[in-house]
């Protein structure tokens, strides 16, 4: 069998794979839902998630290890990743030759390397350090703690090896003195300052263009809900994204992008090739010439080169996603997949330059701070952030989140979905409580969010410790928000009508949302009798609905007779009660009169038993604006946003 | 081509073209020219939503069967009715519509037990029925409540089918006489060509309308933002008496919700009341139903006005019920 065969079938079995492992996160026990399948390992497998991650928070959390076997393997083999496994580089790939030219030679051309190719290492380089700031602050801050005698030492040595580089390479002593006392004084000024600053920091946000989170985020949120739109299939009421529009053209451009230049997005964008490229660096088998006086000048290894790495000159080895569309047309036959180096000669290392990388590493560290300094995730957090239950502290949670979309594909009710900018930039498409969409609040008895997170940006939890039963019995439910109750729209509260629905759906035992008896006088209530005939009571104007008080939520008193007990009206007309039986003598005859009372139930929050859930704002029958809404208040992962006394040990989070 | 010069030949070729394209835009526009705006679509014409499915010209029957095994009083329960195939008859296609509200676990008592849903699935089954659907619009998410509560498992093991509130199941409809069901999405098409429909329902507390019994539980037909109707709950708990006359009621207070409903949540919610009703007048049903909550039937609005639109009565010992009480 051909390679490019045997490649062929690899993507199409991983993108099978990958589409499966997306629709089959699913709360359920059918065999395609969630059973035990590897839901997460596509993103596990990512050496970008991993990398950064790492670098934010110092761990490299649970699964998130199997990237090493991706990065090990690409430090032996080159981009296979790239060009065998991705799935959205199989689509690139399939969009590419859907878009290419017949024309030979304009096909080589599509496939010439291009300046912008650097693009991709400055988006890396960008979001690794936008992802590094904390590995700054704790390599600073242990300098800081470290024996006295150890740093000047530490110190010295590093200043007298940068000074030998500089001077080496600078070939100037006098500058090289220059440069290496003002990074040491640059250094030890950080050192000083950095661990003590609080807003130097991580922000992981590699999530926004990673192609696996991209994926995973586009099919979950946007094909799946799209396609089963009429089928039924996964969801019996139809799914909606928030903001689908913003997620759906960046999936759409990218694909769409092909049609220009084929694997536009693998080639410009993709930070995850740039990553798997430096990997490959030494990769003990590469594609290269040999003989490379044979070479015809044919340009037939280019006409489908995907990564325009120029296989036919000097190839740009950390461009090569492995194709295999070289190989095969070339008529002398001597290029190949195997250990020497080309003998045309190669470049190891991708067309960059050193400054611009400096400064896309200083951009992303420094964006970190800027953006912090509006205190989005500080003193002015944003009420609707209503995160999952079991997210981490949000300083914790933008360490780790990539936006995959997974926590949101899974939820049973739809509830969670992508935010936009709320929380700040870095908020986009992390996951919140919506409680419009979906069909329910967040369900009471599920965890499946925290099961599925990859990253543990929402920590995996237990039905006990959801719910505070057990162990966790002292620590109580875990909390997302609490309900608000919003007098003015309430309708026994602004309009006089019965309802109290949030009551009724408030899930928790004992409820969160309780009622106090309302009695209020409706209006034109006070009215004078003018007949009164057995049951029924003929009254003066204005003239009332039919029917509007006989719903079994009103009743007549006689004012100023509170021995006699007020009697439950059964029907109306325009100007006559029909009243329940009862014993009032003659206290109501023509000249006197009587009161109409609404009977109401008004419904209040004990934020004891809040966990903001959300199902009372699902199911509030004033739409528009919810009558009772949830906001962050009283979150467990933030102990500042506690609304009341804290009850109990404060919570504990890894 | 350097001569600007045109021929008479192409000129009139030109002016063709132009004139047919002017036609054509012209006539197109001409022929959709109106002043039609979108307007609301005709209201659903009012009648009978559903066929009346209780057995006819047979008087009011009532079983009140005490006892702790809730499949076993059933079981009594129907015996004392005169046996399920009263009901079933050989080729009949069946819905029993259980309470399926919240995606709870059986044992906090929100909605029927699977037990009694497969137990009643089965002798459906045995009897003969040509199809037993169960099928509800729950509160929670539908897919996981039907799930999570064990009810779609209990169906499937019974041989009865789940059918899910799917958005196109749903049809507007007007009941005849009705305030309130007017227009309204009604979860019917489950209910399409069915010969005989089982209400299915536990005893629960709820703090609007004073009971969770079999009547109430007809609000899981309901679609759209039901929630509106929380305003007059009596009147539309007695329309849905008018909307569904079914074949047989049943109520199981074997574990009753006394308080915190319908949702409860805790044990300490539920309390044994040990008794299961059954009968064809749901009215009756339910009233004795209330007094497992300790509470009077006149206490509860809806049931006078469902006795007063006429389907049944409250005063359930009119009906001698059949009293049997299981060891």
């Amino acid at each position: 069998m051909r390679t490019v065969t045997i490649r062929r079938i690899s993507q199409g079995f991983f993108l099978a794979l990958f589409t499966w492992l997306v629709i089959v996160t699913a709360w359920g026990d059918a065999p395609w839902q969630l059973r035990g399948w590897p839901v997460e390992a596509f993103l596990q497998f990512d050496p970008l998630i991993a990398l950064a991650t790492t670098l934010a928070t110092g761990v490299l959390y649970a699964g998130l290890a199997w990237a090493l076997v991706t990065m090990a393997l690409t430090v032996v083999f080159g981009r296979f990743f790239c060009g065998w496994v991705c799935p959205f580089g199989t689509l690139h790939q399939a969009l590419g030759w859907l878009g290419r030219s017949v024309r030979p030679g304009q096909a080589v051309r599509a496939n010439q390397p291009h300046p912008a190719q650097a693009l991709k290492y400055h988006i890396l380089a960008f979001l690794l350090a936008a992802s590094a700031g904390d590995a700054f602050v704790l390599a600073s801050r242990s300098a800081a703690d470290a024996p006295r005698w150890l740093f000047p030492m530490v110190a010295t040595g590093l200043a007298a090896a940068t000074f030998f580089a500089l001077a080496q390479a600078l070939r100037h002593r006098g500058r090289a003195a220059m440069a290496t006392a003002l990074l040491l004084a640059t250094f030890l000024a950080l050192g000083r300052l950095l661990p003590y600053n609080g807003i130097v920091t991580s922000s992981v946000q590699v999530g926004l263009l990673d192609p696996i989170a991209l994926l995973t985020r586009s099919v979950a949120l946007i094909a799946l809900p799209l396609g089963d739109r009429s089928t039924h299939f996964l969801y019996s009421a139809p799914r909606f994204t928030q903001g689908a529009w913003l997620i759906g053209a960046v999936v759409v451009a990218a694909l769409l992008a092909n049609l220009v230049v084929p694997r536009f997005y693998c080639r410009f964008l993709c930070p995850l090739g740039a990553l798997l490229g430096l990997l490959s660096r030494n990769a003990l088998w590469r594609i290269g010439q040999s003989p490379a006086s044979a070479c015809t000048a044919c340009k037939l290894c280019e006409r489908d080169c995907e990564g325009a790495c120029e296989p036919s000159g000097r190839i740009r080895s950390p461009e090569c996603v492995l194709c295999m569309n070289c190989t095969g047309p070339c008529e002398p036959g001597i290029l190949a997949y195997r250990t020497r180096v080309s003998e045309a000669g190669e470049r190891a290392l991708p067309d960059v330059s050193r400054r611009g990388v400096v400064l896309s590493l200083a951009s992303g560290f420094l964006a970190v701070p800027m953006v912090r300094l509006a205190g989005r995730s500080g003193p002015d957090w944003h009420a609707a952030l209503v995160r999952p239950p079991g997210s981490l502290p949000e300083d914790d949670f933008l360490d780790r989140c990539v936006k995959c979309g997974l926590c949101m594909r899974v939820c049973p009710t739809g509830v969670l979905q992508p935010a936009g900018v709320q929380g700040g930039l870095e908020t986009l498409w992390t996951p919140i409580l919506n409680n419009r969409i979906g069909s329910s609040g967040c369900q009471l008895n599920c965890i499946a969010c925290g099961d599925v997170c990859p990253t543990g940006a929402i920590r995996p939890f237990t039905l006990d410790e959801k719910l505070g039963r057990g162990s966790h019995q002292t620590a109580g439910p875990l909390r997302m928000g609490t309900a608000f109750i919003d007098p003015g729209r309430c309708l026994p509260f602004a309009m006089d009508r019965p309802c109290i629905v949030c009551q009724e759906v408030c899930p928790v035992s004992p409820k969160a949302i309780y009622w106090r008896p309302r009695l209020v006088p409706v209006r034109d209530g006070l009215r004078e009798v003018i007949v009164v005939d057995g049951d029924a009571v003929r009254v003066t104007d204005p003239p009332m609905v039919a029917g509007r008080y006989g719903s079994g939520d009103y009743r007549c008193r006689v004012p100023g007779r509170d021995d006699l007990a007020p009697r439950r009206i059964t029907g109306n007309m325009s100007n006559t009660l029909y009243l329940e039986p009862g014993d009032w003598g003659d206290a109501a005859s023509p000249g006197g009169s009587i009161l109409v009372e609404a009977v109401l139930q008004a419904p209040y929050v004990d934020p004891d038993h809040c966990t903001g859930c959300g199902i009372c704002e699902h199911d509030c029958p004033v739409r528009g604006v919810p009558a009772i809404r949830v906001t962050a208040e009283s979150e467990s992962r933030h102990p500042a946003h506690t609304l009341t006394r804290v009850i109990g040990p404060p919570r504990s989070t890894p | 081509m350097n001569d600007p010069r045109i021929g008479r030949r192409e000129w009139l070729q030109r002016a063709a073209r132009a004139g047919a394209s002017i036609a054509a835009v012209g006539g197109l526009g001409w022929a959709l020219h109106g002043r039609n705006l979108p307007s609301p679509g005709p209201m659903a014409p009012p009648g009978h939503v559903f066929p009346d499915w209780s057995i006819p010209d047979a008087p009011p029957r009532l079983a009140i069967v005490t006892g702790r095994d809730r499949v076993e009083t059933l079981h009594r329960a129907l015996a004392a009715l005169g046996g399920i195939e009263r009901f079933i008859r050989p080729g009949d296609r069946v819905v029993v519509k259980p309470n399926i509200g919240f995606a709870t676990p059986a044992e906090l008592g929100a909605t029927s037990h699977p037990d009694v849903v497969r137990a009643l699935v089965r002798r459906c089954v045995a009897a003969g029925a040509a199809s037993v659907v169960v099928t509800d619009y729950p509160v929670n998410d539908p897919d996981s409540t039907f799930e999570l509560t064990g009810i779609a498992q209990a169906t499937r093991e019974a041989g009865g089918r789940v059918v899910l509130p799917r958005e196109d199941r749903f049809r507007n409809a007007t009941l005849g006489g009705a305030q309130l069901i007017r227009d309204w999405p009604i979860l019917a098409q489950p209910f399409d060509g069915v010969t005989k429909v089982i209400g299915l329902c536990p005893v629960k507390d709820h703090v609007r309308s004073g009971a969770t019994l079999t009547l109430k539980n007809w609000y899981g037909l309901l679609g759209g933002r039901r929630n509106l109707f929380h305003q007059q709950i009596h009147d539309i708990i007695a329309e849905l008496a008018m909307l569904v006359r079914p074949t047989l009621s049943i109520l199981d207070g074997t574990r009753s919700m006394m308080t915190n409903g319908p949702t409860g949540g805790s044990q300490g919610d539920l309390k044994d009341t040990l008794t299961l009703i059954a009968g064809t007048d749901p009215v009756a049903v339910d009233a004795f139903g209330a007094t497992l909550l300790d509470r009077r039937p006149e206490d509860i609005p809806w049931l006078a006005k469902a006795a007063a639109a006429g389907a049944g009565t409250t005063d359930w010992a009119s009906l001698n019920p059949i009293r049997v009480a299981v060891d």
